[in-house]
């Protein structure tokens, strides 16, 4: 079990409300993505469900209890940090014991679940070294270990991935999304990077300013965003948004378009521009495009073998069921 | 070429440092050992020669010696331990946001800054003095009987002197140690199920470990040649004779040289026995 409900939920610090009342369901078993921009709120909001700032207003229902003020320690959720923050004077085994510790488990079931996390984490070989000999990844399983054994209801993911290079946040992201298939374990996963959102996410929150602007699975996200802020963050690269007379003749203040929904032709189309930085990724090539009225530059996804260059000029048109409408307060238009 | 030139250049830009600390350290070293085997009495005759061990044998059998010893390693002992304890808890008090830290912190420093025999004699005379003394005042609205500081806990109070005296330090290296834990730790701890007291235990006291340490062994460095407080209060009387006071007092009231430098030989070799123990029990936490 692991559903959670806030209520009516905010956050102050001093006068300066972080948090504006919200409403949220997570479902049992979910992976729920908070992702938004720094200093969104997103962090804060995980820190009001772990119990460890407390809530100005509102409440917080974790499997139809009130737990808004029940201590972190008894809501039965375990966080794995940014800074994985782990005991850096124990070693790897008592990391990973410590909260069955403090539960006062017995010896031998500590044990065997030490043995099935680090089996289940390939960390069986380093249980004897503390902390700071293991690398970034190696760290970010030992917090990851310590988390399961406690068996709770959820696990609250704090940015976890932002420390590590490129290559091992790719294969971590994996293997976090192939635990939460194991464990079918509810996960509240914070995050600033909306290709983590959109790669593991079963259901994407995006805050701004401590509001939730739209919430829904990735598709969803993606192909109906209810507003202009959640339709630029959303998808990579941004979509293009294009104000004034390409924007009225499309009958919209604003009109948005993904860079891959756009056709590239050398001979005729709907705006004209002149290519500037290609950035070639050998599959696909993204193509900064200037001079189009109203949005300036104008990314556009095309195929990687298209024979392009610096200072070509082109043509293009966007693909008008793909199109994007937006009023003057940047909601979605029907 | 350029770093062999630099390289000598730097060496010898070094020498008269290096030539200064050592004539600092050894001359003094090798007069000591050199009176400690000699009968040397300023006013009854001067050099009246070489003695062998004479010197050594009667520092050793004198029965002042082993309980200056004694003395000597409770004071030290006291000091560290009322110092790192409520170093710890005062550290701890110091990092809560409250209004005014910095000023706050500023006055937890000052008595730092007081010489020790003028701290001592404000001590003495303000606080411990029967008579007229803040702490008589205080007893007496109790209804007690004063205490005769000096005279009836003479070794007790010459350790808080000395411990008011060396808590700022140990605060201050304390709170350096505590402003630098991560705070993800502790909200780590919490989320496992660790109350307040347990996340001090596991997290906090392993972390001052090493600052600790520090404390410990420079405070003992200082705290074997403490003199000041004792002569400006005791004197040396009421069991409060450390070996330093017994050396000076060997040396200046008794004007027997070879007899103080031969117990200058001896303090060094106590020095050195408390620091290979110290080393021994806490110096593994300053590796790694």
């Amino acid at each position: 079990m692991g559903q959670i409900k806030l209520n009516q939920v905010s956050k102050s610090f001093g006068d300066v409300q972080v948090i504006p009342p919200l409403d949220l369901t997570i479902e049992d078993g979910e992976f729920t993505v908070f992702v938004g921009p720094s200093g969104c709120g997103k962090s804060t909001l995980l820190r009001l469900i772990a119990g460890l700032e407390d809530i100005t207003d509102g409440h917080i229902e974790i499997d139809g209890t009130d737990a808004t003020n029940v201590p972190p320690a008894k809501r039965g959720l375990a966080m794995v940090f940014q800074s994985y923050a782990l005991y850096p004077h124990m070693s790897v085994r008592k990391n990973i014991a410590f909260p069955m510790k403090m539960a006062g488990l017995p010896a031998d079931e500590q044990n065997r679940r030490i043995e099935a996390a680090a089996k289940a984490l390939n960390l069986t070989d380093y249980l004897d070294r503390r902390p700071g000999q293991l690398s970034g990844g190696q760290r970010q399983r030992v917090a990851i270990g310590r988390a399961i054994v406690r068996e709770p209801s959820a696990f609250l993911f704090d940015e976890p991935l932002s420390n590590l290079d490129a290559a091992l946040r790719v294969g971590m992201r994996l293997e976090i999304s192939e635990l939460h298939k194991r464990l079918a374990t509810t996960m509240i996963y914070v995050t600033h990077d909306q290709v983590e959102a959109m790669t593991m996410a079963d259901k994407i929150v995006v805050l701004r300013a401590g509001f939730i602007e739209q919430v829904g699975s990735p598709l969803e996200l993606y192909h109906r965003p209810c507003n202009e802020f959640v339709a630029g963050f959303i998808g990579s690269p941004k979509m293009n948004l294009i104000k004034g007379a390409e924007a009225d003749k499309r009958g919209a203040p604003t009109i948005g378009i993904r860079p891959e929904h756009i056709d590239v032709s050398t001979s005729a189309g709907d705006w004209q521009g002149k290519v500037g930085v290609a950035e070639h990724l050998g599959s696909d090539t993204f193509l900064h495009v200037h001079g189009v009225d109203g949005c300036d530059p104008m990314t556009v996804r095309v195929d990687g073998e298209l024979p392009v260059k610096h200072g070509d000029t082109i043509f293009l048109t966007p693909q008008a069921e793909k199109l994007h409408r937006f009023d003057a307060q940047g909601l979605r238009i029907e | 070429m350029a770093t062999q030139h630099s390289r000598s250049a730097a060496r010898l830009m070094m020498a008269p440092a290096v030539v200064l600390l050592l004539g600092w350290m050894l001359i003094p070293l090798t007069m000591t050992l050199y009176f400690s085997f000699k009968k040397y009495l300023p006013m009854r005759g001067g050099d009246l020669g070489w003695v062998g061990f004479d010197n050594y044998v009667r520092f050793v059998t004198s029965s002042a010696f082993w309980p200056s010893v004694m003395t000597t390693l409770i004071i030290v002992g006291g000091v560290l331990a009322i110092t790192v304890i409520l170093g710890i808890l005062l550290a701890i008090l110091l990092n809560q946001p409250m209004w005014g830290q910095g000023f706050v912190r500023i006055l937890v420093i000052a008595p730092f800054f007081v010489m020790p025999t003028v701290s001592a004699l404000v001590w003495k005379n303000m606080f411990m003095d029967p008579n007229y003394g803040l702490f008589a005042h205080l007893w007496e609205f109790f209804g007690a009987e004063p205490v005769q500081w000096m005279s009836q806990a003479s070794l007790t109070s010459i350790i808080i002197i000395v411990s008011w005296q060396w808590l700022p330090f140990a605060t201050l290296i304390l709170l350096t140690a505590i402003q630098s834990l991560d705070r993800e730790q502790l909200d780590a701890a919490e989320m496992d199920g660790a109350p307040a007291t347990k996340r001090f235990a596991y997290i906090t006291l392993p972390h001052l470990g090493r600052a600790i340490t520090v404390v410990i062994l420079i405070q003992t460095i200082f705290l074997l040649s403490i003199f000041a407080e004792i002569f400006v209060t005791t004197g040396g009387a009421f069991g409060t004779k450390t070996l330093t006071y017994l050396i000076f007092q060997r040396v200046l009231e008794s004007q027997n040289i070879g007899l103080g430098s031969a117990g200058g030989v001896y303090a060094i070799i106590l020095a050195n026995i408390v620091a290979i123990f110290l080393m021994r029990i806490v110096g593994k936490n300053l590796d790694a």
